[in-house]
């Protein structure tokens, strides 16, 4: 096998909803991509993925890894991370990287969503929702499940809906109450769910929208993407075609390995990638409250067999200094890690 | 008399220098943690801002400690903080806490008016002691403000993580101590050559991003989940559009020292809104011009959730971002202390700004 032609980056997006990992190569082609759920356990998921990985490909091949995602410092002690970045950076990348000249990306995932505006292959804007739970993935599940129609369904449903029916979309509570309300009345199952479309949509845009000018190309990505009803909702709000990239579950990990290969080549070629063995490793994570002072914070730990990998959660530095400094990356991860959540 | 007074960045050396010189005990609240904003967000009204909570926090630690007497800041105009001494006030006493409440109002004509509220706690001091008191207090209030100004500055280019703050923590402590006037001052150089000895890099190209907002979100650190020394460690050379030296000049001694004011500012912000919308809505507006005027990268707002003015600011950046081609990000805080959200909004910001910078310089080329 010729390596160099295979040389690829691994791309670790560990969301709240899934957890993903992709392999891509120098051009920006996608070569495998894995969407798995991550069930609040993160560390368990990654290692899965990681095993999986392992039965495909070879250890030399990975020249670079990058993660992202709301539990991206956790990851990076685990694969071995060359760079460690945001969503909103990952998703701007693997988007103006997969769809050359976009100027505005939807981003809607498990537990958050957001609006990037693009210019010239650079983000110039963006906004992140802060309060509140409708316009989420988990938001649509949750529904799906209370209405008993597999999640994969719900999109196809809204597209049916005749009339619309107008939801309150402010809020996750209202909507669903609003939403009960109107089956009680005899609305249609496909009006009601196509109502709750355009509410969250006029949500995002309401809460993300605020003094922005969404010009095409439009792209929409993140798990919801899959809901073509969520799409055409868009699009009649917009009045714009919504491209919906194949990769639309997995971007954030492209953007990251994408992310990867730059830096790999800025620090001349040498990855900090574990190999896929890590997936054999007993890695152990857990917590404590340190009762030092009032803030009471939570330490969390990370050991791989005996040895301590990493120490984070705590506000005045004690426990995360503790340890030897590591790499040049896992300093970084410890400036992020210093902060409690 | 056992006085206290609520946390407000270094406030609480400032306050104590000049209660002390004044011959009260002072009582400085415990620094604020999680007990502090625990017990805050327990007795104070759900929708009332950061501010309120935190203060109630301070208070119920500071009357532990023994305190019977708080100072609290008063004010006028459409921002609900005016009256929070009140609501305070009459908190505390449903719960049964013992504590006389000295509300300082900023003088509405003459410096005259504060020397009269402060006579409640000034008692048998002569004038001439009392403005030696205030000028030694203030001396210290500016050698605080010098030595943040410059950590904020340096944090982002130490070589070492957490040095900067190191040197900050110790220079904090010796103005604290400091005994005289010349004392402080000396303190002040000493610690900030202390901080430019360290080992820097000053080769580092760094964003330069203005931070506007609410006061207290900006002055306390707890309150806005510690933004400026994150933006430091993410890379970012940071400086405030208000510091507590300026703010007590400009509305405590109606702008009779030379310190910089805001009155320049106000003016930048009157095409864009011109008229008083309480609180610090119209100095945001006007810091995010001056900002753009001395070539910032970006300008972060700050302002606690539900905060009146810095909404009716933030409804007007859009404007600034377009007619100035600045970046404004605008970040409301609360009670969590979830972190990791806040990193990744300014962990984005910065990217942007760093991106951007690049494209700008490659089309240069």
């Amino acid at each position: 096998m010729d390596t160099a032609k295979d040389a690829l980056f691994l791309g670790v997006d560990v969301g709240s909803v899934s957890t993903n990992l992709v392999l891509v190569d120098k051009e920006g082609q996608v070569h495998e991509a894995l969407y798995l759920r991550t069930q609040g356990r993160p560390l368990e998921t990654v290692l899965k993925g990681m095993k999986k990985l392992a039965e495909l490909y070879q250890n030399d091949q990975i020249q670079g890894v990058g993660t992202t995602g709301s539990a991206r410092n956790l990851a990076a002690i685990v694969v071995g991370a060359d760079v460690i970045k945001n969503e909103i950076t990952a998703h701007a990348v693997a988007a103006s990287t997969l769809v050359p000249g976009v100027r505005t990306i939807l981003e809607i995932g498990g537990q958050d969503s957001k609006l990037i505006i693009m210019k010239d292959g650079v983000v110039t804007d963006f906004s992140m929702n802060t309060v509140c739970a409708a316009g989420t993935g988990s938001f649509l599940d949750q529904q799906a499940s209370r209405l008993q129609i597999p999640i994969e369904d719900f999109g196809k449903l809204a597209v049916d809906a005749k009339h619309p029916v107008r939801i309150a979309g402010r809020c996750s509570v209202f909507a669903e109450s609003d939403m009960i309300h109107k089956q009680q009345m005899g609305h249609s199952l496909e009006d009601i769910i196509g109502g709750l479309c355009e509410a969250l949509v006029r949500n995002f845009l309401n809460n993300l929208g605020k003094g922005k000018k969404i010009e095409p190309p439009i792209v929409f990505q993140g798990g919801v993407a899959a809901n073509i009803g969520m799409c055409k909702a868009f699009e009649k709000e917009l009045g714009h075609v919504v491209k919906v990239p194949k990769y639309h579950k997995v971007m954030g990990a492209v953007g990251a390995a994408l992310l990867a290969s730059e830096a790999v080549v800025q620090r001349g070629g040498n990855s900090n990638f574990k190999g896929f063995t890590v997936a054999e490793q007993p890695f152990r994570a857990h917590s404590w409250e340190c009762s030092d002072c009032p803030n009471l914070c939570e330490i969390i730990e990370l050991k791989e067999s005996e040895s301590i990998l990493a120490r984070w959660g705590d506000r005045c530095g004690k426990w995360t200094n503790s340890l030897p400094a590591f790499s040049e990356v896992s300093k970084s991860v410890e400036v992020e890690a210093t902060t409690p959540s | 008399m056992k006085i206290t007074f609520p946390h407000m960045g270094n406030m609480d050396i400032v306050l104590k220098a000049l209660l002390s010189e004044l011959g009260h005990e002072v009582i400085t609240p415990p620094p604020i943690t999680k007990k502090t904003l625990s017990l805050g967000v327990q007795y104070s009204p759900e929708f009332a801002c950061l501010p309120l909570k935190v203060n109630i926090g301070n208070f119920i630690e500071a009357v532990e400690k023994g305190a019977d007497t708080v100072i609290m800041a008063g004010g006028i105009g459409p921002c609900r903080f005016g009256y929070y001494n009140q609501v305070q006030r009459e908190i505390l006493k449903d719960m049964g806490v013992q504590l006389n409440m000295v509300v300082l109002e900023p003088p509405d004509q003459h410096i005259g008016e504060l020397l009269k509220r402060l006579r409640l706690i000034t008692g048998s001091n002569s004038w001439w002691k009392l403005i030696k008191a205030i000028r030694f207090s203030y001396e210290k209030c500016l050698a605080l403000d010098a030595i943040e100004k410059e950590a904020s500055r340096l944090r982002c280019r130490e070589l070492q993580r957490g040095d900067v703050d190191k040197v900050y923590r110790q220079g904090r402590k010796a103005i604290d101590q400091a005994r005289s006037v010349k004392e402080v001052r000396k303190k002040q150089e000493e610690y900030i050559q202390a901080m430019q000895a360290l080992p820097l890099d000053w080769h580092k190209k760094v964003v330069k991003i203005g931070m506007v907002g609410e006061i207290y979100t900006l002055l306390e650190p707890t309150a806005s989940g510690y933004m400026e020394k994150h933006l430091g460690y993410l890379g970012a050379e940071v400086d405030r559009s208000l510091y507590l030296s300026e703010w007590v000049n400009e509305h405590l001694f109606k702008g009779l020292l030379s310190v910089k004011g805001h009155k320049e500012t106000r003016k930048l912000a009157k095409p864009y809104l011109s008229c008083v919308v309480g609180g610090h809505g119209q100095e945001s507006i006007g810091g995010a011009i001056e900002y753009a005027h001395k070539g910032f990268d970006g300008v972060i707002q700050v302002g606690p959730l539900t905060c009146m003015p810095e909404i009716v600011a933030q409804s007007i950046m859009p404007l600034i971002e377009k007619d100035y081609g600045l970046p404004v990000l605008t970040i409301y805080t609360d009670e969590q202390t979830g972190e990791a959200g806040l990193i990744t909004r300014l962990e984005a910001f910065i990217d942007m700004l760093e991106r951007k910078k690049l494209a700008i310089r490659q089309i240069d080329i």
